[in-house]
């Protein structure tokens, strides 16, 4: 059975598309590593794959052993150190990004072909142990997430999901979407760890003047409404955007804010150094620690981890 | 070895084999069934066993009885245009929304949207017509009127309670879509916009599949300039190419971010691979436009507003408009008669 050794399974939601799963779903993931956990994270998005573009690793294929299908190794997990007191986990991924002899392949399925799919994604792969298994969804209540719900019911056991984290952007036009997606969970018994919005604001790189783009505030009434747990706001950082794209360090001139707060970058003497070497070496994980969005996953990531341990 | 996923339906062969019509199932699709409504139906290995069989079978075969039908009920319809994208939430309502609008700026043009997003409708919001309900008459359905000339069809018009989740599988996807075609009193239209959801699945297939006979104008591919969205977009090219559907253009949102505070340009969605620009020119498919990002678009779609009448001075308007105004070029309208130039 591979979701036997799997502690926890968190699936990341949303019924509207492009709010940010899949880069919530990263930076959930690349956090929960960063504190020491080890993690695995498991796409499902069919026809429009972006978890492998989102770590880098988008030439890689899936090989095959007894146990099943391997995953992809983002990084091994390493000791602790000066920098991580507590080791960095392992992080392995799986997407049907991987499967796909051409990227510009489209996958042109129609419902039964997805649910066979899902299924074999959950009882055909090998991850071996696992503190924690995200799961990258679609949009939408549909197939996919029908069969997710499904295959989890009779495959896990009950205390190893654990939930799902439910993402929104604040615009009206959003959330409409995602209470649907709200109501989805309640009606499948699948317990809502919490509500994160994303996209919460801009700071203009020249002027560092926070503008509201997707207007402010509506996941969190949302949550209250539904009465679930906040977790908190993710500003859009294009340094993050970058770091995606093109594998940059992120650098922050002085004096950005990040949620009204100053965002204390890395030092100079580092810099010199690194702008040298072109900025691109090192883990993704290690780069995605000077990212300003890394302490605010860092609190919405401890949260997630005590809403998960605390409901066991 | 690298495994690689078994594609018993390649896409040609999901796109030559349409949908046939369902029948009365006495039991749930088993696990691989190849879809009660596709060719292989009730005779696939998957199919031995399953108490569904025999019905399955002796099913007739060949295209749907009811093409025809639809056939007959958009005849009416001058202008086809599907808005795709393989992303979500890059604004294929918006842009929907917006196109509507434009053209239903004519009073002499009647503009009809239909929502095939099941699963997360945005239109209705976005048209300011939220809470509206549909009329049936014998006649058929009548779609909501959100001004003289702009009807809309979506889902959201038939849910007793406006959070309702529609938890649905594509089957029972196909067959709404088919009642928006086939039920609905659409009349005579200048226009027909079709909103999708974000993928290559079941609406779109039979979207496809349903409007083959009446034919499609076009499609219109929407991306934001990143390169994680250009992926999932060249897949939706990709399936246009294989179905046959031309590709109207393709249009940048999101490109720009003008600070409202210094008026300094910057990137969010950094085009690191030549944004929406660089996939037309590869791609070979015409570059309708790009369109900055501007947080009023996102808050006249909350209210339900026409950007075009509430900021009619913004970049983000006058790139709009030059989107419409290529448009109705490249289906053969002259621009000046949709939206007329400014002085």
């Amino acid at each position: 059975m591979s979701l036997a050794k799997i502690k926890h399974i968190v699936l990341v939601l949303s019924g509207k598309g492009g709010v940010g799963k899949s880069s919530i779903t990263t930076q959930l993931a690349l956090s929960l590593s960063l504190a020491g956990h080890s993690v695995g994270v498991l796409d499902v998005d069919l026809t429009g794959p972006s978890i492998p573009r989102m770590f880098g690793i988008e030439s890689e294929k899936v090989t095959q052993a007894p146990g099943g299908w391997l995953p992809i190794t983002v990084h091994p997990s390493s000791p602790p150190s000066d920098s991580h007191p507590s080791g960095v986990g392992s992080l392995r991924v799986m997407s049907l990004g991987f499967l796909l002899p051409n990227r510009g392949d489209a996958v042109v399925w129609r419902g039964p072909k997805k649910t066979a799919m899902v299924r074999q994604f959950l009882s055909d792969v090998f991850w071996d142990d696992l503190d924690y298994l995200l799961i990258d969804t679609p949009p939408g209540t549909s197939d996919e997430h029908i069969s997710l719900a499904e295959t989890l019911l009779r495959q896990a056991r009950p205390e190893q999901v654990s939930g799902a984290v439910v993402v929104t952007t604040p615009q009206a036009v959003a959330t409409a979407d995602v209470r649907k997606e709200l109501n989805f969970c309640v009606k499948t018994g699948i317990k809502v760890l919490g509500v994160v919005e994303n996209m919460a604001g801009y700071v203009c790189p020249n002027c560092s003047e926070c503008t509201n783009i997707f207007s402010s505030g509506g996941g969190e009434v949302m949550a209250g409404e539904f009465g679930v747990k906040f977790l908190g706001r993710v500003p859009i950082d294009p340094q993050f955007l970058v770091l995606i794209e093109t594998g940059k360090r992120p650098r922050y001139p002085k004096g950005t804010k990040v949620n009204g707060e100053e965002f204390q970058g890395v030092e100079t003497e580092r810099e010199g150094e690194e702008e040298k070497a072109g900025n691109k070496e090192g883990l993704l994980v290690n780069k995605y620690g000077d990212c300003s969005l890394a302490p605010i996953f860092k609190g919405i990531t401890s949260d997630v981890v005590a809403a998960v341990e605390g409901g066991r | 070895m690298a495994p690689s996923i078994d594609l018993p339906e390649s896409v040609e062969d999901v796109l030559s084999n349409p949908l046939k019509q369902k029948p009365n199932l006495v039991a749930p699709e088993p696990e691989h069934c190849p879809g009660p409504e596709s060719e292989q139906a009730g005779t696939a290995d998957s199919c031995a066993g399953c108490p569904n069989q025999k019905i399955c079978a002796s099913a007739p075969k060949g295209p749907d009885p009811d093409i025809p039908l639809i056939t007959a009920r958009l005849a009416g319809v001058k202008h086809k245009i599907l808005v795709l994208s393989g992303k979500g939430g890059v604004g294929k309502s918006t842009l929907t929304a917006q196109l509507a609008h434009a053209f239903a700026t004519n009073p002499d043009s009647t503009v009809g949207v239909m929502d095939t997003d099941i699963c997360g409708p945005s239109i209705p919001k976005m048209l300011g017509v939220e809470a509206e309900t549909i009329h049936v008459s014998n006649a058929g359905w009548s779609p909501v009127w959100a001004m003289d000339n702009l009807a809309v069809m979506s889902i959201q018009f038939m849910l007793p309670n406006r959070d309702d989740a529609i938890i649905w599988r594509g089957p029972k996807k196909n067959g709404l879509i088919k009642q928006f075609l086939k039920d609905v009193e659409w009349g005579d239209l200048d226009f027909l916009l079709v909103d999708t959801p974000p993928g290559t699945s079941d609406e779109h297939l039979s979207v496809n599949t349903f409007l083959k006979e009446s034919k499609i104008e076009g499609a219109v591919v929407v991306t934001t300039p990143q390169e994680v969205s250009l992926l999932d977009v060249r897949k939706e090219i990709d399936f246009c190419r294989k179905a046959g559907i031309r590709i109207l253009g393709l249009v940048e949102n999101m490109s720009m971010f003008v600070c409202g505070h210094c008026q300094f340009e910057s990137e969010i969605f950094r085009a690191t691979t030549g944004g929406g620009k660089g996939l037309a020119e590869e791609m070979g498919i015409p570059f309708l436009g790009a369109v900055p990002l501007d947080p009023r678009i996102g808050m006249s779609c909350d209210y339900g507003e026409s950007f075009f009448d509430s900021f009619p001075d913004s970049p983000a308007c006058k790139a709009l408009k030059g989107v419409v105004r290529k448009l109705a070029g490249e289906i053969g309208l002259d621009p000046e008669q949709v939206v007329p130039e400014e002085k």
